[in-house]
């Protein structure tokens, strides 16, 4: 049951927006990292998919920006319970990435220049419902966005979106990530409100 | 779950900045550097949710503290720095947070950077030492707009003063007191060299503030040789979803 605050009104949204709950619209992009920002050079940059013991996949900049790019726009909910919707972006499916892999894992391990790692049902990244991503609003995507190319997965809560990706590990048993070792929810649906174990 | 939280004192930091004692009868107890989330709730029910660092220490005694910059445009901040009085309660939900924590056992150097109100997190930490008994060895660097613009002045004078192992820059962007040596501006390399330690002590570094901040500092840090794995960071955006 809530108390009332008394005298506060808060200032809702005009518009008829459905943000899922405990989130509030914001236009800026804040930055939430746990570090510093990393700063990768294109002609070291590189893209892997692995199955734990061997690399299946590798991609230089130059023959990752050879595959097919999509254009795409979606909202993205922090969970600092910021929401921004609307934002444009350009990356390579993860349909196409995982198109010639064989693997019969059922999660995969996101893992990032800066040694950041995420965990996710290997699912959640297939069927366009993920990206690498590596232009946004137009743009080369910023280092403190997580550029050259980040993981986005926008229907989970933003900190699955792996900023400076740098590989994808398929697993057969599920392991955290560093955010998900820490409090955060093993899954992340902001509808849900999965922000933290437990919820 | 979301708990009852009693307001009983009320402090102003700054013009624009408040620290709020809460009493929280089942408070589980928090680390230095964690957050909570404080809920409002409207007559009908509309209700909002931003996270606040804890300023406290961690104790037993059911009470927390968080101070609150005042946004311009916010929706929360400014009805907890301006309407809310003692004896109201709002709600509140942590703590949350295992990443951006100071743990009492910790006992290698450990360097904190503050911009603005991100000091918060870091006060938490310096209160936390000396309840604690720590002898790690602090040392903070804090920047601010101008000195007015200082939190817990007091206070951390008192704990540079008095114990010799915490000791205390000021920065100041804008704004710096009469003959001040350095003139007001971002930091910088030199500022990073003298007050801050070499990278072979191998301290821990908590830096805290606005993004543009945080982003420079850190870059700074990993320039004269700190590992990034020692630095950790907490980012508060131009909405200040934070603070």
């Amino acid at each position: 049951m809530s108390i009332i605050s008394r005298g506060f009104s808060g200032r809702r949204s005009g518009a008829d927006v459905k943000l899922p709950p405990g989130q509030y619209l914001t236009t800026d992009f804040p930055v939430l990292s746990a570090g510093p920002t990393p700063h990768v050079s294109l002609d070291r940059w590189e893209l892997t998919i692995d199955d734990g013991t061997k690399v299946l996949r590798r991609w230089d900049w130059k023959s990752f920006r050879d595959l097919p790019v999509e254009t795409f726009t979606v909202d993205l909910h922090c969970v600092t319970r910021w929401s921004k919707l609307g934002t444009r972006w350009e990356g390579v499916s993860l349909d196409t990435i995982l198109a010639d892999v064989e693997s019969d894992a059922s999660y995969a391990l996101a893992h990032s220049y800066g040694d950041y790692t995420t965990n996710l049902p290997l699912k959640d990244l297939m069927n366009r419902k993920a990206w690498i991503a590596f232009r946004f609003n137009g743009e080369d995507l910023a280092p403190e966005h997580g550029g050259p190319a980040r993981l986005l997965v926008p229907h989970l809560y933003l900190w699955k979106s792996a900023k400076w990706v740098r590989g994808i590990t398929l697993i057969h048993e599920d392991q955290p990530g560093f955010w998900e070792q820490l409090g955060y929810h093993n899954y992340g649906d902001p509808w849900r409100e999965q922000r933290h174990w437990g919820d | 779950m979301w708990r009852t939280a009693k307001v009983v004192s009320l402090r102003n930091e700054t013009t624009t900045a408040r620290t709020i004692t809460f009493e929280v009868p089942d408070w589980p107890g928090h680390l230095a550097g964690q957050h909570v989330d404080v809920r409002l709730t409207a007559a009908d029910g509309y209700t909002a949710v931003r996270s606040y660092s804890i300023a406290s220490a961690p104790s037993s005694d059911a009470h927390i503290e968080i101070t609150v910059e005042r946004l311009p445009n916010g929706e929360v901040s400014p009805y907890l720095t301006e309407e809310l009085v003692v004896d109201d309660r709002v709600e509140l939900r942590g703590p949350i947070g295992g990443w951006f924590v100071w743990r009492t056992q910790q006992a290698e150097p450990v360097q904190l950077i503050a911009g603005g109100s991100g000091i918060v997190p870091l006060m938490a930490m310096i209160r936390s030492r000396a309840s604690a008994g720590s002898n790690a060895p602090f040392r903070l660097l804090y920047s601010v707009s101008e000195p007015a613009a200082v939190f817990y002045r007091d206070e951390l004078r008192a704990v540079s003063d008095h114990d010799h192992s915490v000791g205390l820059t000021y920065t100041y962007t804008r704004v710096a007191p009469e003959d001040w040596p350095r003139v007001p501006g971002r930091i910088d390399p030199t500022l990073i060299a003298s007050a801050t330690w070499p990278s072979q002590h191998s301290a821990t570094c908590y830096v805290c503030g606005p993004t543009s901040f945080v982003e420079t500092a850190a870059r700074l840090l990993t320039g004269s040789g700190y590992s990034p794995d020692k630095i950790r960071t907490e980012r508060f955006g131009p909405t200040g979803d934070r603070q």
